[in-house]
């Protein structure tokens, strides 16, 4: 019966998301405070029920229910049991569940920690936030049912687990995504509970920035989780394929980045409202367009698994309420009165300007390059498919340009900076940062290459502004010292946040130019050298197959070792699932902060040969290194002291309270 | 006219939404079968059960019916048995198995597990017949009429909606024109 | 000229030329970079030059998958049963890669015909087909029935 109970769990936890979608917004429409404090009891509830709905599912899946076809269709009973667990959300019902278990999570934090905010404005989020649950609760309920039976044939055994999502990444990399994509709805929902009420003004933007910053720092750490995944998951070496999956979740990443920015700029100097409004409306839109693209079959690939066309057809209806809903709210209400504030081109806000424009730029090439294909092929024009090179082609230049104004930007000040005050201190920075670049590929080894110094120039240059920043802050003229005192959570997370981006950035251009690949034919006894110099000796020492849980393992060992030391023994294996008897390549990585080497085997050639490929993979650990440092940063500029205060300060005033009163008028 | 250039936003969108409707109306998993009204393709090959018995396109004609696209290793067939299993034994439905891929007692024991409705099961072991019909997977269910000319192609599971909707109807109006 | 009209006029001027270089390098990448799908049937009917970057698909021929014995060259026959394209291969072939399955390769044409993969992609499992491949047999599916 747990599944029952839990199917109706779900049903209650959407009659109280219709709930929270109605009664605190006609509350607020009509000045009537209790029916407004309902939502914070209504956001408890819809959270409560979806979670015992989740706890319901995933008992199913522990106690391998086989009568529940999603169970069935994606477990196993020789399947390890944190794998069974994680198989909840490794396929599209239960992946939707876990959706909304998260956006109830998210409700119910924005009911919990939203105190100060005034209560018709609370009102109206939370009642946004219910739109958006009734959306995919009834999503799950009409199209994907996570708990249907399949009676009276229950099967003996399960389908299993498709064994590219059997691996730790896979456990907590959707999790990650979507806190990061659902938690744009939060910045959604501030977003339109503004328009519907007029007030875009600073308060609005500094109610958002915290809850956007969380967003981002998860979904930053998502990606990078995914890229690293693919990377030793699938066998192939590459961490980023440009596979419409990935451009899915990077899309709303760079509309959430320009997001960030701009709030700064709308709390601090109150202008570029309504472009702030219209990149939060676009940030959690292409959440949802990605969540269609993945969902409803219209692009095929590796990660698609559960595609369907009448699914399609509801995120479809769902996308055209939510974000054809929005836009036209945009289009009627957002102010057209220009700001009075005014700023010259060398201010923080025409920088931060350009820093949206490359962003947003960089999130169209990424939209027309994923929905190319689908284009041509709408207009008869067949079947085509827009590789890696087109998306590399435009992202090398437009970084570039973003990284260049990534140091001016927090030199910059509000308002205006002369020239003086701007360039010179940076004129010293960036001449070290030039001798510096120019000189520094002598010391990698392999041939010099240009585009390596330029991308260390770019990166110190980032590294070396970001400090300068930190230390103008700190720096007290009066006493002519730095005041450590003075450093604040903000200060930090912006700073790790751009060395992040630059380490990232940095691992990028080193792997792509240092890094080598070979395919070849292996028997044992023979031997192979990789690295830049060679440096690195592969040795294939012994061969064998081994029943491992729910899988044969056939495996190579091969001996890493360097200068005729041994360093370690690499065990890459081929591994045949029984249940459905797939096939899947395990690599074996020796990593490390340098360098990654890297073997995987391909297929059996004969008897005694297996085709083998072997990476030499430099700094590739410093592209994940950075998504990690950016997503900390995210999460510790929230902690500044400036949230808090707003804060107390509401709270001792009280006036939040009587705000109903205005908004009714 | 300030106002005017807001809706850019909401017309930009409104064409990419026209995009992925028109898209999503041509699935791209969905395959009109080229072989409609058409003869079915020729063929011979063994019986699941009695392996030295050679089933060839002539022994399916003389009434309308279904031919089942199945094998051991899919799972949505073992999904629609229990319906295909009730439409053949309770309304009589002629239905044929097309055994695809698939090992022979591997075969054998899913039906010995989950019974075998089907009147006849053709073995098609390297999937040849079923490129003949241009199948993409199982399961897949074509109907063909007494002249053995596939009338109909569903791709697929096979449930109450599908055959109510579809295939009972064409069925009976492929009796009626026997 | 209104100064703050002056400077919205600057800024706009600058962001149109921005997003026409960035149109520029869009169309530019676009063209030197998209590949489209074409069956064996269309490349032995002439339709594809050679040295062009495409990608092809159809089901791998039984028996015609040669190996060398010092390395990894490969050579297969992809067929559309219209029309047959014999494909070289140096490297790894994906793990769901086989005989009478279906199969997508992305590389050109060569002089003597033949056809020079860079990347062989092959379908994931035994329900899925990639699209390209089931379409372009079901384009030949009327002539397939010239074999017996």
């Amino acid at each position: 019966m747990i599944p029952e109970y839990s199917h109706f769990s779900l049903v209650l936890a959407l009659c109280l998301s219709v709930l929270l979608a109605v009664l605190p917004l006609y509350g607020a429409l009509r000045g009537d405070r209790q029916l407004m404090l309902t939502a914070r009891s209504l956001a408890t509830g819809q959270f409560v029920f979806a979670l015992v709905s989740f706890i319901g599912l995933t008992w199913s899946f522990a106690v391998d229910d086989f009568s529940v076809i999603t169970v069935a269709q994606n477990s196993n009973s020789l399947l390890p049991m944190h794998f069974k667990l994680s198989a909840v959300w490794g396929n599209h019902e239960g992946s939707i569940l876990l959706w909304i278990l998260i956006h109830a999570s998210w409700t119910l934090a924005v009911a919990m920690f939203s105190r100060q905010l005034p209560v018709d404005i609370l009102a109206r989020v939370l009642s946004i936030m219910g739109m958006i649950g009734v959306g995919f609760i009834l999503f799950s309920l009409l199209t994907s049912n996570p708990f249907e039976r399949l009676f009276p044939n229950v099967p003996q055994d399960g389908n299993d687990l498709n064994p590219l999502l059997q691996d730790i990444g896979l456990i907590i990399h959707p999790p990650l995504l979507y806190i990061g994509y659902v938690g744009f709805s939060v910045a959604f929902a501030f977003a339109i509970a503004a328009l519907s009420t007029g007030q875009l003004d600073s308060a609005w933007a500094r109610w958002t920035r915290p809850w956007t910053n969380v967003a981002w720092s998860f979904l930053t750490l998502g990606i990078a989780l995914g890229s690293w995944w693919a990377y030793y998951e699938l066998g192939w070496g590459g961490w980023w394929f440009w596979d419409p999956v990935e451009n899915a979740s990077f899309m709303p990443w760079l509309a959430g980045t320009a997001l960030i920015h701009s709030l700064a700029v709308t709390e601090k100097r109150g202008v570029f409202k309504g472009w702030t409004v219209l990149l939060a409306i676009t940030t959690f839109s292409l959440s949802l367009l990605g969540t269609f693209l993945v969902r409803s079959g219209v692009l095929t690939s590796v990660h698609a698994f559960a595609s369907d066309p009448e699914r399609g057809f509801f995120i479809l209806m769902f996308l055209c309420a939510v974000i054809g809903g929005s836009l036209t709210l945009y289009a009627l209400r957002v102010p057209t009165v220009k700001s009075q504030v005014r700023f010259s081109y060398l201010s923080r806000e025409f920088l931060l300007l350009l820093n949206n424009v490359v962003l947003v730029v960089a999130m169209l090439t990424v939209l027309l390059g994923t929905l190319f294909p689908l284009l041509m092929d709408a207009l008869g024009q067949g079947r085509y498919s827009v590789g890696p090179p087109y998306f590399n082609t435009l992202f090398v230049p437009l970084m570039a340009l973003l990284f260049a104004l990534m140091g001016l930007g927090p030199r910059a000040r509000w308002k205006s900076s002369t020239k003086q005050q701007l360039f010179k201190p940076l004129l010293s920075a960036a001449v070290a940062c030039t001798v510096v670049a120019l000189l520094s590929p002598f010391m990698l080894p392999g041939e010099y290459h240009l585009a390596v110094a330029l991308g260390i120039l770019l990166s110190a240059w980032i590294t070396v502004t970001a400090f300068m920043h930190l230390h103008t802050a700190i720096y007290s003229k009066s006493e002519s010292r730095l005041k450590l005192q003075r450093i604040r959570a903000s200060h930090i997370g912006m700073l790790l946040g751009h060395v992040g981006l630059a380490i990232t950035a940095l691992g990028v251009v080193l792997t792509s130019h240092y890094s080598s690949e070979q395919d070849l034919r292996m028997q044992l006894g023979d031997s192979v050298t990789t690295g830049v110099n060679g440096q690195y000796t592969i040795s294939y020492v012994n061969d064998g197959e081994e029943r491992v849980d729910n899988y044969l393992a056939q495996y190579v060992l091969f001996e890493l070792s360097k200068d005729g030391k041994v360093l370690n023994t690499l065990r890459p294996e081929k591994r045949r699932y029984l249940a459905q008897q797939n096939v899947m390549t395990e690599a074996a990585i020796d990593a490390g902060l340098s360098r990654d080497v890297y073997v995987a085997l391909g297929e059996k050639l004969d008897a005694d040969a297996w085709a083998v490929r072997v990476h030499y993979k430099a700094f590739v650990r410093l592209i994940w290194l950075g998504a990690l440092l950016m997503g900390a940063g995210g999460i510790v500029a929230v902690l500044d002291k400036r949230y808090r205060r707003v804060r107390s300060a509401r709270s001792a005033m009280s006036p939040t309270f009587d705000g109903t009163a205005q908004s009714a008028g | 006219m300030q106002r005017l250039k807001l809706f850019l936003p909401l017309l930009i969108f409104a064409l990419l939404a026209a995009l992925l409707f028109g898209r999503l109306g041509e699935d791209p998993e969905y395959l009109p079968s080229a072989l409609i009204d058409k003869a079915m393709p020729e063929f011979a090959l063994p019986e699941l059960y009695e392996p030295t018995r050679i089933v060839t396109r002539d022994d399916l004609l003389g009434e309308p019916g279904l031919l089942n696209v199945w094998a051991s290793w899919c799972f949505a067939c073992r999904v629609e048995h229990p319906f295909l299993t009730k439409i053949a034994r309770e309304y009589g439905v002629p239905l044929y198995g097309l055994n695809y891929k698939n090992e022979t007692d591997e075969a054998q024991n899913w039906l010995q597990e989950f019974g075998n409705p089907y009147r006849l099961h053709i073995v098609d072991r390297s999937g040849r017949l079923g490129i003949d019909l241009g199948v993409a997977g199982a399961p897949e269910t074509f109907v063909f009429d007494h002249l053995g000319r596939i009338r109909h192609r569903h791709i697929g599971i096979v449930d109450e909606k599908v055959w109510a909707e579809t295939l009972e109807p064409l069925l009976q109006q492929l009796r009626s024109e026997q | 000229m209104h100064p703050q009209r002056k400077q919205r006029l600057q800024i706009i001027v600058f962001v149109l030329i921005a997003v026409a270089i960035a149109a520029g390098l869009l169309l530019y990448a676009l063209r030197e970079n998209i590949n489209l799908f074409y069956p064996p049937a269309d490349i032995a009917a002439g339709k594809v030059a050679v040295g062009q970057q495409i990608r092809a698909g159809g089901m791998v021929r039984e028996g015609s998958v040669e190996r060398s014995e010092q390395n990894l060259q490969v050579r297969f026959v992809v067929t559309d049963y219209a029309a047959d394209l014999v494909v070289n291969y140096d490297g790894i072939l994906p793990d769901m890669f086989a005989e009478n399955a279906g199969v997508v390769v992305a590389g050109k044409l060569t002089e003597n015909g033949e056809f020079e993969a860079s990347e062989v992609l092959a379908k994931h499992d035994e329900n899925y087909m990639p699209p390209e491949v089931a379409e372009a047999l079901e384009q030949s599916g009327g002539s397939s029935e010239a074999e017996y």
